[in-house]
């Protein structure tokens, strides 16, 4: 699907081959010895407790079979990896603690974690401090760039920005009209930031934007829900682009079909919303709702189904669900093996440098590839929701989107980049003033 | 060769497209030259066949200008995700094997590589208003009356010879309002040929006097559409103003009962504290917990009910009414015996120990069934919503409305009228008098807390409608039942009520004002405010034995 051009391309099959050859070789060792030495110690800062560990939970069960599929493959640099595992239990100033704790008592050589831009902001203090490094594996708003983390989660021109171009097109209802529904914290605030302006330029009046916010874990979504209805009533298709978190979801879902909307109606695109939530929800009455994600349980791909059969295997229940975070964790847990194989040592600073640039393929086809900015490269799907509680892909990027730091549609971040790489060295260069700000996030 | 060049050409033109305008490949992948040419006489089914969104939405069009008998179930297959496409033509899966779609006729049951037809929601608005051209003409007199109301949402120019066609026929007189609705839907949308100006103020008229949302989004549209004469654009922009003012009238009313609905999910969620806190005088933390225990028996008698006795299953709900009031009083009264019953009068130790409780009873829920919600399904008789006036009223709210006067008042007789009432009564009066009388409190005590926990499970069944079971769920309804008790005053039911109801109405009123955050902030302030001033709440308990 991709083309990338001829030299990376050329520099990319001398890797593989490389890399092949070294896998080659770990497995002969594997044959011959399993991995021994002194164990590769990675932490893993996922809440098990607590609100988010509806969702989190699942990425600790993930990266323990990542693992293990790894050691099965003879370690890493003939070592075996050994995963840490600690509860920040849903708690932000917690995430920070046991963030230290990995860096500084247990000298770990990556933190897989985070989930909430809250947590990672809370964290990345610490990492900074530490020089530590930290694969973020969910979609987020964007303006942020530290050297210290690797965002395999969505940028906001990686989910949020095609799912408008979806709904603005033709096969997405040519939405003229749109309500930004979101929760009240720095991610929807920021993503609603970056669409309000994003839609402005392409010509949407601000009276056909409305924005709402609710506290976490709204369950009274009657008053919001007739007002978007009502704002659905101007004679202009309209759309709902749906920033709600978590829990919030279901009851907003519920509150929609208690109230006729269809998605022929008003379709609601979410950007939170995926197979694990689904999982806990009569689906029949959000047929046809969208969710845009860079990856969907559903996608037909050989990968992807050896991917889900070692998951069924590995946490022997079938019926468990994988969604966009889990390949997030895969495609940043098998870089950072390429990256330690690549500098041949698990030093923080030279795996830093030899992340960018390499190249791993994605469990729905085409290649993740580390940019400068230690964002990657990614698909953009868009799916239905379905009965049966999976998305269909109707609509896909045909090429993979590369991850932007900064916003440009944000006038303050517009002539922002980051670039992690010499001669720049840099987490937000202002390309007009030719200089860099120094901090790394916004 | 001549199809491969056009091909060719579509696919040129769609990778020219700027942005990132491109359809997902079907699941099997396509080959690029069934991009279906524009100019192919093929027939419908050929088009349905397609991997293409544009070539299924042209066949799905021609289906329900052909009239034909077979064009309906072929419509309904699609919408079921039993149209299946291979071999440039369309088969619907039945229960026996599979049917083609054209003749109708049993296909060879050896097919393979067969693909659902794709559907997304450009589609399926298609698909609505091809089955509605459909009914329209072969349909009973209710189906023709959806198609009509169908055809009005979505208006579309190509169907007003349908409706003139309709109009002309003589078993269609009781359908005539409707028709003409459509009809001048039809004729104040875009793409419609401009008609006579009084027919155009006519349509104005009749859209007008229907009212309601639809109206106002259809007039509108008409307001800003050149074709429409100025003096029709004039029209429709009065129009929508005089519907504005009567939907601005309309919200009040709307905004009330959704102040309503939510006082009753608050009364609901407070009676089982208003006993055993309000009574018993024992602040539990478990409460929240013990309506979560009543949600997933929802769920799990749901789930039985659908194994075991499926022809039961639209009125599991009504069937887990009593089971959860017995699995949460139960528990209840476990926690009242075991843990509760030693640390009465040390309010501080209370609090940890149900708080630790509350704990237990999370894990444990994650632990059997998940961290992530559970589905319970609403059973269609709750589903959906109906007009009153101009008001909405959803159905579930509604009934959880009733439901919560009826818990009400149920419990105002037991404690009013029953043996076991008048026991509660008299032991939180006053306990020592209560056991000199020969009461056994130590009796009363724990079927009080079963007593409050009942109510709280049953609490959990109603809101499994509404919001999400998880073992997070009683964390949301813990804060809000403390409130509305102390609110109202400790001990008072009908304070209870009150304080729900203001509550819930001031809460609502205050939503479209400030918005939902803003709105809860101040509420919590102007309560806090008032407890500062009367520590009592709104309706204080008076006595001697409360005193002490």
């Amino acid at each position: 699907m991709t083309r990338p051009p001829p030299l990376s391309r050329r520099a990319f099959t001398r890797f593989t081959l490389a890399a092949s050859a070294a896998m080659l070789a770990g497995t002969d060792r594997a044959r011959a010895a399993a991995p021994s030495g002194e164990p590769i110690r990675i932490g893993i800062l996922h809440s098990l407790s607590g609100t988010l560990a509806i969702s989190e939970a699942t990425l600790k069960d993930v990266m323990l079979m990542l693992v293990d599929i790894q050691n099965r493959k003879g370690g890493l640099l003939g070592r075996p990896i050994e995963a840490v595992v600690v509860d920040p239990a849903s708690n932000w100033p917690l995430f920070a603690e046991k963030a230290r704790q990995l860096l500084s008592v247990d000298k770990v050589a990556s933190v897989f974690g985070c989930w909430t831009s809250v947590s990672r902001k809370s964290v990345l203090p610490v990492f900074e401090e530490l020089n530590g490094i930290l694969f973020y594996p969910v979609q987020y708003e964007g303006q942020e760039c530290s050297r210290n983390v690797f965002y395999t989660g969505a940028a906001p021109n990686q989910q949020a920005i095609p799912a408008v171009d979806y709904l603005m097109s033709e096969d997405g209802g040519g939405a003229k009209r749109f309500a930004l529904i979101g929760t009240d914290y720095v991610y929807p605030r920021t993503t609603n930031q970056i669409l309000q302006a994003y839609l402005k330029s392409k010509g949407v009046a601000d009276a056909d934007i409305m924005i709402n916010y609710t506290p976490f874990g709204q369950s009274d979504w009657q008053t919001i829900v007739s007002q978007v209805k009502a704002f659905g009533s101007a004679g202009k298709k309209t759309a709902v682009i749906s920033t709600i978190n978590g829990d919030a979801n279901v009851p907003f879902y519920k509150e929609l079909g208690a109230q006729g909307i269809t998605a022929t109606d008003i379709p609601v695109m979410a950007f939170s919303v995926g197979e694990e939530e689904l999982a806990g929800m009569d689906a029949k009455p959000l047929v046809g709702q969208l969710a845009a994600w860079n990856y969907f349980e559903s996608i037909d791909t050989p990968a992807n189904k050896s991917f889900i059969a070692d998951w069924h295997k590995f946490t022997k229940n079938p019926k468990r669900t994988t969604n966009d975070p889990m390949e997030a964790h895969y495609i940043g847990f098998n870089l950072w093996v390429q990256a330690v194989e690549k500098a041949g040592t698990t030093d923080h600073d030279k795996v830093i440098a030899a992340m960018v640039g390499l190249r791993q393929p994605n469990l729905t086809g085409g290649i993740a590839q580390v940019l400068p900015n230690h964002h990657i490269t990614k698909p953009v799907y868009i799916g239905e929701i379905q009965e049966d509680g999976q998305f269909n892909v109707v609509w896909q990027t045909p090429h993979e989107v590369p991850g932007q730091a900064w916003s440009p549609y944000v006038p303050e971040t517009a002539h922002l980049t980051g670039d992690w790489t010499a001669p720049v060295n840099c987490g937000n260069y202002d390309t007009q003033k030719k200089a860099c700000l120094g901090s790394h996030h916004a | 060769m001549r199809k491969a060049l056009l091909a060719l050409a579509f696919c040129t033109a769609l990778a020219c497209q700027p942005a990132y305008a491109q359809e997902a490949p079907a699941l099997p992948p396509a080959a690029p030259s069934v991009a279906a040419p524009v100019q192919t006489p093929a027939d419908a089914y050929t088009d349905m066949a397609s991997t293409h969104f544009d070539a299924i939405i042209r066949g799905v069009e021609r289906l329900g200008r052909s009239g034909e008998a077979r064009a309906l179930a072929a419509l309904q297959a699609l919408e079921a995700h039993k149209l299946l496409a291979g071999n440039d033509t369309v088969y619907i899966r039945t229960d026996t094997g599979l049917v083609d779609a054209r003749t109708g006729q049993n296909a060879p049951a050896d097919l393979t590589g067969l693909h659902p037809v794709r559907l997304n929601n450009r589609v399926r608005q298609t698909l609505a208003s091809a089955r509605a051209e459909l009914l329209l003409a072969q349909g009973t007199q209710a189906e023709r009356r959806d198609a009509l109301a169908q055809i009005q949402a979505h208006p579309d120019a190509a169907m007003l010879p349908v409706l003139d066609k309709a109009l002309a026929d003589p078993s269609n007189k009781s359908l005539a309002g409707s028709l003409n609705a459509a009809r001048a839907a039809i004729l104040l949308s875009p793409g419609a040929q401009p008609v006579a100006l009084s027919e155009q103020l006519a349509a104005v008229a009749a859209i007008k006097a229907q009212g309601g949302l639809a109206a106002k989004s259809l007039l509108s549209r008409a307001a800003t559409l050149v074709p429409l004469a100025p003096q029709t654009r004039e029209a429709a922009g009065k129009a929508v103003a005089s519907i504005d003012f009567r939907l601005k009238l309309w919200g009040y009313g709307q905004d009330l009962f959704y102040g309503v609905s939510l006082s009753s999910v608050l009364l609901l969620s407070a009676m089982g504290l208003a006993i055993t806190f309000g009574v018993m005088g024992v602040i539990n933390m478990a409460h929240g917990e013990l309506m979560m225990v009543g949600a997933y028996t929802t769920f799990m008698v749901e789930r039985l009910v659908a194994a075991y006795i499926p022809a039961l299953a639209p009125f599991s709900l009504i069937l887990a009414l009593p089971v959860a009031f017995v699995v949460s009083g139960g528990l209840g009264i476990l926690i009242e015996r075991s843990v509760i019953r030693f640390l009465y009068g040390r309010p501080l130790e209370t609090l940890l120990a149900s708080w630790g409780v509350s704990l237990i009873l999370q894990q444990a829920i994650r632990s059997v069934f998940g961290p992530t919600n559970v589905a319970v399904t609403t059973p269609g008789w709750l589903g959906g919503s109906f007009a009153l006036g101009g008001l909405e009223i959803t159905t579930v709210r509604l009934a959880i409305f009733l439901f919560a006067i009826a818990v009400m008042a149920a419990l105002t007789l037991v404690l009013k009228r029953t043996p076991l009432g008048l026991h509660m009564r008299a032991v939180t009066q006053n306990r020592r008098m209560a056991a000199l009388m020969g009461i056994r409190t130590a009796r009363v005590d724990a079927l009080t807390f079963g007593l409050g926990s009942g109510i709280a499970g049953l609490a959990g069944v109603a809101v499994s409608q509404i919001d999400n079971v998880s073992p997070n769920l009683g964390q949301g309804y813990i804060i809000d039942s403390f409130l509305v008790v102390v609110f109202g005053g400790v001990g008072n039911l009908w304070g209870s009520l009150a304080a729900a109801l203001a509550l819930g109405i001031g809460g609502k009123g205050l939503e479209p004002l400030i918005g939902a955050v803003s709105g809860k902030i101040l509420l919590l302030v102007l309560v806090i405010l008032f407890i500062q001033r009367h520590p009592r709440g709104m309706f204080p308990m008076r006595g001697r034995g409360i005193e002490s």
